[in-house]
């Protein structure tokens, strides 16, 4: 870390790119934008959903066609024509949504369109296939079996096969986009760990993520983009997080949560008593008050996910009990949940949140359809489109109209859209998982005053978050779970980052004698 | 102890425990069959299985690379008619030599497979749509090329000895196994071998689980796809031409229903319609629990309506069994 602000000083430039737009039907993506990139440097790209930084590594990585502009590989201007020909030329991208075969081996996915073959045609050589990858991981500093299914690996050791996987092509420039998203902090630890060892090799690397303390730990220069235009490149040692806030947004404002909410009541608006299911859940048991935010922190994998679905009835679960205001509920399907007030608001809004081909008021009645039937059973659209002028403006919601499509909204407003579709089934307890994932940090403060407001109307809240300043700030009490245990709840005061990832890490004694 | 475990786990977990479930329920099948009927029990019985399932299993294999794909091929029962008249055409109309005519009976189905490979891959019409297509088309052909009659190969006994007769049967005397069977079982071993070995397996197993990937990591998957398609057409091609040679005549209007056979097959063995899983062992121990099944049943003298009931509940319960083995791990 020492050396980071020199890390650019007379390097190498890998690349250069120049005056790059390109539009898509109806939008300017990107307009002149540049960016470069040395040897051996970190370089964070960050900006506000929509952005374009994605778009603008999509373009570096073939996979775009600019409609004007220039890049320059090594002082050599280039065409990258096809994400093949990117990979030739040295670029490999770690895609946001990982780009792997779950049903393949970590070494099968790693070498898939070439192959080590044997002298018969065709045939594979699968001994070499999995030597080479044990070589790559070696370089890495990893632990991992080649030959184990991706299907098999956590998100963050997916990740490492991605990036073994780019490094393979004798990567000189390596796109991260939004690497952390999924991550743990340890699991992130890691990744810093594999990018220091990459940058030593004289790889460089573009670094995309909403997580703005960690690029100060990593990246040596910070390129901000806004609203599809090139804002500026600093020196990451000589800008404060805010000031890049404020080149992202475009007017300062801080990436702070308002006030905690009030205390709750007493009342017990949900009890849950050793919920088990498998190996996901044992014995779970937690309250959550009325007007309370209860976080729920842990690593991924821990089952905090897995208790939201089996308290809303999607997975279901075998031995528990669920209390709602002290009576006892049989849920066994997210309809039963919704019946006892309860809302799940899914981690991946675009898969199991939203129905993106709809507009924006038929996925705000979408949980509640029963109230916007008229006497024939027909939707009564006046009603649904008066309920959605409601939210829209209620949440803020950016929409050119009600009949816009949502998958054309940003992420933070596709949230707001999710919100105002439980808020619509008139839900009492609501359950985010991971409601700021993807979400550019204006929207970000907007869905935590949201989330103030509605702990202020009365509505019970879970959050689920895995970026542990926004379980402290944001819960009046934090549930801690580690391998499918509840091993710790805090309350807002005593809870630390520390004391955290103390209890997330608690392994019990037993698992970890099987696991060897 | 680490890797014992691990061995463990892994058979549990993969498509592994689906194939021995299927060999285990294969086993129950003819025990229980053995003690109810003395008949099935007679070597002319299980001959008369292999023999059946010989065919089936022959179309199973290429529905097998075409489902792990996440694909579906439709239209196998009905290539296997037009590879059969078209291998009719070949021996009795035009004369040409008997293995000319097995070739080009084979090569008439990887072409009708490779059109399809071509209507997927390039104009990327979906799979049941592309091979329902290929099902009338083929259906059509098969009766305006016959001109709606049977091809007999009544000139040629040696096309019929080619499937019926026994080599096995001249090298260990009493022991007369078709050669249609060791024909079924050779090409199983040869698409066991491309499956798991070549790269052509591993780009099928590469497209079933994830397509995109698999096209930003560089591979060709319209050229890979279409060779899927085609290979699937050339084992129903090879399926045409044991058909004909067993009935010794080439039936236009036979060979309708066949591809559920196989389809019901491929999905009984354990390889998933979702795509990525899979295997040619169990595709075959799938046909063979299908032809057991139609066999005893017929022995037992359940009318054949009842067997077509029970077959549609097996292939519905092993993809349940299925489904809860995964939901477990």
């Amino acid at each position: 870390m020492d050396n980071l602000s020199s890390a650019s000083k007379n390097q190498e430039l890998l690349l250069r790119m120049e005056g790059i737009s390109k539009s898509f039907p109806g939008v300017q993506a990107l307009n002149d934008c540049r960016f470069e990139l040395c040897a051996g440097e970190v370089h964070a790209l960050v900006g506000e959903n929509g952005a374009g930084k994605s778009t603008l590594m999509k373009i570096l990585g073939g996979i775009y066609h600019k409609d004007a502009g220039h890049i320059y590989l090594e002082g050599k201007e280039v065409e990258i024509h096809s994400p093949h020909m990117a990979q030739h030329l040295g670029v490999s991208i770690v895609h946001q949504e990982l780009n792997l075969m779950p049903h393949l081996t970590a070494a099968q996915n790693i070498f898939i369109g070439r192959e080590p073959r044997a002298k018969i045609p065709f045939v594979v050589d699968d001994k070499t296939t999995n030597q080479e990858a044990e070589r790559l991981f070696h370089l890495l500093n990893l632990k991992l079996d080649p030959t184990i299914r991706v299907a098999d690996l956590t998100v963050a050791k997916q990740q490492m096969v991605e990036i073994a996987k780019a490094l393979s092509f004798n990567a000189k420039i390596l796109v991260m986009d939004e690497p952390t998203a999924a991550l743990t902090d340890t699991e992130i630890e890691e990744l810093f760990g594999v990018i220091k060892q990459l940058r030593k090799n004289g790889v460089g690397i573009i670094h995309i993520s909403h997580r703005l303390e960690e690029l100060k730990l990593i990246s040596d220069r910070v390129t901000v983009m806004r609203d599809g235009k090139y804002i500026d490149t600093k020196r990451t040692q000589e800008v404060t997080i805010d000031q890049i806030i404020s080149m992202m947004v475009g007017r300062t404002i801080y990436e702070t949560a308002p006030e905690l909410p009030e205390k709750p009541s007493e009342d017990i608006a949900l009890e849950v008593r050793n919920l088990n299911r498998g190996k996901a859940l044992r014995d779970v048991s937690f309250q959550l008050k009325r007007g309370e935010i209860l976080g729920f922190a842990g690593l991924i994998g821990a089952g905090r996910t897995e208790v939201a679905r089996a308290i809303f009835g999607a997975d279901g679960f075998d031995s528990g009990e669920i209390y709602v205001k002290g009576r006892k509920v049989h849920i066994n399907t997210p309809g039963d949940a919704v019946m006892h007030g309860i809302g799940y608001l899914s981690e991946d809004r675009k898969r199991y949140g939203l129905t993106l081909g709809m507009d924006v008021k038929e996925n705000v009645a979408m949980a509640a359809m029963k109230k916007f039937l008229n006497w024939l059973g027909w939707v009564d659209f006046k009603k649904a489109t008066t309920r959605g002028q409601e939210m829209v403006k209620a949440l803020n919601i950016k929409t050119p109209n009600l009949e816009q499509k949502v998958q054309f909204l940003s992420g933070g407003n596709q949230q707001k859209v999710v919100i105002g579709k439980w808020l619509t089934a008139d839900t009492e307890i609501l359950i985010f998982d991971e409601p700021t994932r993807g979400i550019d940090v204006g929207a970000k403060s907007e869905i935590y005053k949201l989330l103030n407001d509605l702990v202020h109307q009365g509505k019970s809240i879970i959050m689920i978050s895995s970026e542990l300043p926004e379980v402290l700030r944001m819960s009046h009490r934090v549930v801690v779970m580690c391998e499918g245990r509840v091993t710790g709840i805090l309350n807002a005061g005593e809870a630390t980052q520390e004391s955290i990832m103390k209890f997330a890490t608690m392994r019990s004694e037993a698992l970890l004698a099987t696991a060897q | 102890m680490k890797s014992e475990t691990k061995t463990v786990q892994t058979l549990f977990r993969s498509d592994a425990m689906q194939r021995i479930m299927a060999f285990g329920a294969l086993i129950v099948l003819a025990v229980g069959f053995s003690l109810a009927s003395p008949y099935f029990r007679t070597f002319d019985n299980f001959v008369g299985i292999l023999l059946a399932t010989a065919v089936n299993g022959v179309l199973g294999l290429g529905v097998t690379f075409v489902i792990i794909t996440a694909g579906i091929d439709l239209s196998v029962g009905t290539v296997l008619t037009f590879a059969a008249v078209m291998t009719g055409v070949f021996i009795t109309n035009w004369h040409l030599p008997i293995p000319l005519g097995i070739l080009g009976g084979v090569l008439a189905g990887a072409l009708a497979g490779w059109i399809n490979g071509v209507v997927i891959s390039r104009m990327k019409i979906p799979p049941f749509i592309a091979t329902l297509g290929m099902l009338y088309a083929t259906k059509g052909l098969s009766l305006v090329i016959s001109e709606l009659k049977p091809i007999y190969f009544n000139d040629t006994p040696a096309f019929r000895e080619m499937a019926m007769g026994s080599i096995l049967g001249k090298i260990i005397p009493g022991f007369e196994i078709p050669n249609a069977v060791l024909i079924m079982f050779g090409a199983a071993i040869i698409a066991h071998l491309i499956l798991s070995r070549t790269i052509l397996g591993r780009y099928t197993f590469a497209l079933g689980s994830n397509e995109e990937a698999t096209r930003l990591s560089g591979v060709n998957v319209a050229g890979w796809k279409t060779a899927v398609y085609s290979l699937c057409g050339l084992f129903s091609g090879l399926g045409g031409v044991l058909m004909a040679a067993r009935l010794n005549s080439a039936q236009p209007a036979l060979g309708a229903g066949y591809e559920l056979d196989a389809i019901a097959a491929v999905v009984i063995g354990g390889t998933s319609l979702s795509g990525g899983e899979g295997s040619i062992l169990g595709t075959i121990i799938g046909a063979f629990i299908i032809s057991t099944l139609t066999n005893g049943l017929r022995i037992l003298s359940v009318p054949q309506e009842w067997q077509m009931v029970v077959t549609g509940a097996i292939v519905v319960l092993a993809v349940y069994l299925d489904i809860l083995r995964r939901r477990r791990s």
